[in-house]
């Protein structure tokens, strides 16, 4: 059987999620294999979210908030940019490959685009195959652990 | 491993509901076997599935499973909780059940709807179900909070549609304000000649609104007046606008027009769509609301060089004031219909029909304006050289349903573009040749196809096709000093050139081209084609996603003038409801500080966009107030010392729902 | 920078004067053109509807050298150009495309990435040297020239971003840069009749008269084209069109570059212009 990629994709309830609903209500087909937690604004996901999904078996991580300009907080999506690129960069550390964590962008609007991007990210992960944490050398690794595990 | 339940906390009772949603859910995915999967999970007494969960039986399933089984969390799988989360939460609080012990699985829009392997479907179902049941047990009972409703409204855009949701409102006996960007409401619709298919006059119609607004108690007028800034939320806005410097004083100003009849300086008039000219004080229109002119400082002699000042020497009323400056005005409101309008279609864009390029061929609101007894040429349909044109093609669909400008149909154009038919089969003659060129007739109004006949037993003939460009080099000796038309005639598969004396190009409706920059102010989204996004395209078309902030009219996409007519008044009724309450629930999920945790650190002072947190300096802690607080969480994600709590978004509660989703 | 220069088949006979013209300009503009080795005929726009695999094959191959010579790929032929970029983007966009003609092409021990860019003439002239550089060099100014600026179909479509595909104006603005005036040309991206001059010469007569007549009837002295195919219509066949329409027409046609080799001073022979059937020497003996 091939790697089915479980990929867990966190939106913001304004954009992104109601874009996800927008592609169900249009009934565009995509890969089941990605699944949907929601948080009001993607300013809410803690890297360790990422680290936690890692952790409980995920392949991959999709985090989608508003457009920039667009955040229904008016700058919690700006906050999130920031974050990502600098979990990114210990994800990077900790031998979890770049494409396993997307942020994306996707409006109340685009069901199309979610569509799009869930089938990307689940083709992308699967690529990759199965994550398999590497063994946790640097000292950082093992800080980020920690504070997955608390 | 480790499993959140279990972590010292008291074992709870929960209840699963599995929604069939008619064959909308069960027909992609088990149902049963989700319930039956969901029976294994741990804490969970009670699991069914039901063909409506959201029907009325199905909620008393719910509550009855409460009283009987003394269920303590409740899990219902079935739409989006966009959709249905208020109704199982109510059903639970009518059961005694704290509404925030309840919780949603998504399994229709993101999953029976989005997947057609059922096998996949239900695996994908019972991890979403097994992602809330995880989930609820650590979620904790909250309190909504009660908020009075401001009873005012602010109504945004004076044409019809504010008009109306201004009037429906304040004949409710609410406070209304109403702010306009031009001089004068009036928008769009009077600049109208006719309407179609009554042919009422457009003023006749339309002025008696404008003046009841005017005269209206209720209701205060800001014209000339623009919102810059909106804070707050439902039923408690703060709004600032601007009111632009007029140069008249309006308490003083009777309207009396003198200084419009002596200003010397003359410019193309906005109003007239640049075919007539104005002062450079002016009141757009005679009919204008208020009747009060504006001095239009970049064309006015006095501001540009310094001298004239006749306006002001011919005053009698002193209301003259060179001094004059914007001002700003603080406005509390507890609703808001935006009713900013549209943007006609700019022709000159699709250079093949070349708009601004060749003479005569004219836009939609020029050829209004010019049928327009009041119009630059007291209603005559003249050429550039003043005579009669003997022919006319008017070409339908100009900038919509074309891939390159806009894909959607604007709705109007087919039966307005009739109306200009008719009207020039009325004013010049009726052996003038009109030439419809269409790509597909829509005439669906009450009355409307019946118009459609009346227009081709008028003799016009219509081409369906639509053409590839308007040029003035002839080909033979009877297109010379012509427009020529090319076109497909597409019902008989063959090439036309026709030429013609005139072109009216019924240009498509298209978002204000400042609508990304208020739907950002008022913190409303749009929807693909640029125009606001209502709540719900079929059932909540008046409403924004943001509680309070209600649309009407051409703002939300375009639509004639009954259904604009009739979106306003459904947006004040939505807006008095509001306002009668006078009391709303508003979130509980906000976040806060727990103190005894809080390092003073201050990080989370400046994340919050609300500027939500002060710093308790003798306690050297952050506290968030809870009534600013709307619980965005930005600040939970970024305390270094997980002292804030994003309430029902807690740490807790996401990572054990992350955990459920992969089990 | 380095440009690939790619003639195509005209070049080496009918269309010998844009040849010429092009590379003493580029010369004097200093835009180093390197001819590409060992090219073939770009695929052409009449094979294209006879065996589209087999052309993009050609096209490929040209592509491929390119590719490996480094350098963007120019081509002054407006329908080598179209063929060229239309190969390129059907590389790009098609998979099955790009496996097929890549088979072709390691035959031939030729392999191809997708890396050379397709440029036309003009287009390079106008953004790479620009209009000021021009004019700085202009030597005898074509002030009083009238010139009507034909663009034909495919320099500007589809759509590349190069000008405007229904109102192109960078022609226009290049006559003006040189001293000139670009008269009212209305016709000016439409069809020459192309290849239909072999095949249904009527029709294509029939189209040149249109062009001819909406020039000269807004008072052009000269037209301007940029490719060896509309040149050769409107130049070889106006008596043609003089007889079965009656008309008079008596107009000089040049390359675009012919144009800018004379404001730049070079000597009209290494142009070319003693080429042209409607002799243009009359005309402009002034700027000579």
């Amino acid at each position: 059987m091939s790697f089915e990629p479980r990929i867990i994709g966190i939106l913001c309830n304004w954009c992104s999620y109601t874009g996800a609903d927008l592609a169900g209500t249009s009934r565009m087909k995509y890969a089941p294999n990605v699944r949907i937690v929601r948080v009001m604004c993607s300013g809410r996901v803690d890297p360790t979210f990422v680290l936690k999904a890692f952790q409980q078996g995920a392949d991959g991580v999709l985090i989608g908030g508003c457009h920039p300009g667009d955040c229904h907080y008016s700058t919690g999506n700006y906050k999130t940019a920031r974050r990502i690129p600098l979990l990114k960069k210990m994800l990077d550390q900790l031998g979890i490959e770049d494409g396993r964590v997307r942020l994306e962008w996707v409006s109340a609007s685009e069901g199309d685009r979610f569509q799009a991007l869930a089938n990307e990210m689940t083709e992308q992960v699967r690529a990759l195959g199965p994550f398999r944490p590497a063994a946790p050398s640097k000292p950082a690794a093992m800080e980020v652990a920690a504070l997955a595990a608390g | 491993m480790e499993d959140n339940n279990g972590k010292g906390k008291t074992r709870e009772r929960i209840g699963v509901y599995v929604c069939h949603c008619g064959s909308n859910i069960a027909g992609v995915v088990d149902c049963p076997a989700v319930a039956e999967y969901a029976r294994s999970l741990p804490d969970v007494v009670l699991a069914r599935d039901y063909k409506y969960m959201c029907s009325d039986p199905g909620q008393t399933l719910i509550k009855d499973d409460i009283k009987e089984h003394g269920l303590t969390r409740v899990v219902v799988a079935s739409c989006s909780p966009r959709m249905h989360e208020p109704t199982f939460r109510r059903a639970c609080e009518q059961a005694g059940l704290n509404a925030y012990l309840f919780e949603m699985a998504n399994i229709r829009e993101h999953c029976s709807w989005v997947t057609d392997d059922k096998a996949k479907a239900t695996e994908k179902a019972k991890a979403l179900v097994s992602a809330a049941v995880r989930r609820v047990v650590w979620q904790q009972p909250l309190q909504t909070r009660e908020v009075p409703v401001t009873p005012a409204a602010m109504v945004i855009g004076g044409g019809v549609a504010g008009i109306q949701a201004a009037l429906e409102i304040a004949d409710a006996g609410f406070k209304v304000y109403m702010v306009e960007r031009d001089p004068s409401i009036g928008g769009h619709m009077a600049q109208l000649d006719k309407t179609f298919p009554t042919l009422d006059c457009s003023a006749c119609i339309l002025t008696p609104k404008m003046v009841s607004v005017s005269q209206h108690p209720n209701i205060e007028l800001l014209a000339y007046s623009e919102v810059v800034d909106v804070q707050g939320y439902v039923g408690n806005f703060k709004v600032k606008v601007k009111k632009k410097a007029r140069y008249v004083d309006e308490e003083k100003c009777r309207g009396c027009g003198i200084c419009e009849e002596k200003c010397p300086g003359r410019v193309p008039s906005e109003f007239e769509e640049g075919l007539g000219k104005r002062k450079a004080i002016y009141r757009p229109f005679p009919q204008a609301v208020p009747n009060i002119p504006v001095l239009d400082r970049d064309n006015c002699l006095y501001f540009q060089r310094g001298r004239c000042r006749v306006c002001e020497r011919f005053c009698d009323s002193n209301a003259i004031d060179y001094e004059q400056e914007d001002r700003f005005v603080d406005l509390d409101v507890g609703a808001i219909v935006l009713a900013t309008g549209y943007d006609l279609f700019d022709a000159s864009a699709d250079m093949r029909y070349g708009y601004r390029r060749l003479d005569n061929v004219i836009s939609a609101l020029e050829f209004e304006r010019m049928c327009n007894a009041s119009g630059p040429t007291a209603g005559r349909i003249l050429m550039a050289n003043g005579k009669e044109p003997k022919s006319v093609a008017i070409i339908h669909c100009v900038g919509s349903r074309d891939t390159n400008y806009h894909q959607y149909c604007s709705r109007v154009c087919c039966m307005y573009s009739m109306k200009f038919a008719h009207l020039v089969k009325d004013r010049v003659g009726h052996d003038t040749k009109v030439f419809e060129f269409y790509t597909d007739l829509r005439a669906f109004g009450k009355g409307y196809e019946e118009f459609y006949n009346r227009v081709q037993e008028e003799g016009v003939t219509f081409v369906r096709g639509r053409p590839a460009e308007v040029t003035d080099v002839p080909e033979t000796i009877d297109e010379v000093g012509k427009l020529i038309v090319q076109a497909e005639n597409t019902l008989v598969s063959r090439q036309v050139r026709i030429p013609v004396d005139m072109v009216v190009l019924s240009g498509g409706l298209e978002p204000r081209s400042d609508t990304a920059e208020v739907a950002r102010m008022f913190n409303i989204s749009r929807s693909q084609d640029g125009f606001f996004l209502e709540r719900h395209p079929k059932l909540d078309p008046v409403a924004s996603m943001t509680d309070g902030v209600f649309v009407a009219g051409c703002c939300q996409g375009p639509k004639d003038i009954p259904d604009t007519v009739a979106q306003a008044a459904a947006a004040a009724v939505r807006a008095v409801g509001l306002m009668n309450k006078g009391k709303i629930q508003v979130e509980a999920a906000t976040s806060m500080v727990q103190a005894e945790l809080c390092s003073g650190c201050r990080v989370c002072n400046k994340l919050c966009p609300y500027s939500a947190i002060t710093f308790d300096e003798e306690k050297k802690v952050s506290v968030i107030n809870d009534a600013v607080c709307k619980g965005c969480g930005v600040v939970a994600a970024a305390c270094p010392s997980d002292a804030i709590v994003s309430r029902h978004f807690t740490d807790a509660q996401i990572l054990a729902e992350i955990e459920g989703v992969l089990v | 920078m380095k440009y690939i220069y790619y003639p195509g088949c005209s070049l080496e006979s009918t269309g010998i004067s844009y040849d010429r013209s092009t590379r003493a300009v580029c010369r004097v503009l200093g835009l180093e053109m390197e001819d590409l080795e060992d090219w073939n005929c770009c695929g052409s726009t009449a094979y294209f509807a006879i065996d589209e695999l087999l052309s993009l094959c050609f096209s490929g191959r040209n592509l491929a050298l390119a590719e490996g010579q480094g350098g963007d790929l120019v081509a002054p032929c407006s329908a080598c150009y179209t063929v060229l970029h239309k190969t390129n983007r059907y590389l790009k966009d098609y998979p099955d495309v790009r496996a097929k003609v890549g088979t072709a092409l390691a035959a031939g021990g030729l392999s191809y990435h997708g890396g050379t860019k397709v440029r036309h003439l003009a287009e390079v002239i106008l953004n790479d040297v620009g209009l000021e550089a021009i004019a700085s060099r202009v030597q005898r100014n074509l002030h009083g020239l009238k010139v009507a600026t034909y663009y034909g179909c495919q320099l500007v479509r589809p759509d590349v971003g190069f000008d405007h595909p229904e109102f192109p104006q960078s022609l226009g603005t290049l006559v003006e840069a040189l001293g000139g005036e670009a008269v009212k040309f209305p016709l000016m991206s439409r069809c020459c009749g192309g290849g239909l001059i072999m095949s249904e010469e009527q029709i294509a007569l029939g189209l040149l008269n249109k062009l001819l007549r909406s020039a000269t009837d807004n008072g052009a002295q000269v037209m301007i084209a940029a490719c060896p195919l509309c040149h050769l219509n409107l130049d070889a066949y106006q008596g043609k069109v003089n007889r079965k329409f009656g008309a008079q027409y008596n107009l000089p046609v040049l390359y675009f570059t012919q144009l800018i080799g004379l404001a730049l001073g070079i000597d009209p022979q290494a142009l070319g212009l003693d080429k042209n059937i409607i002799p243009a020497t009359e005309l402009l003996a002034a700027y000579v």
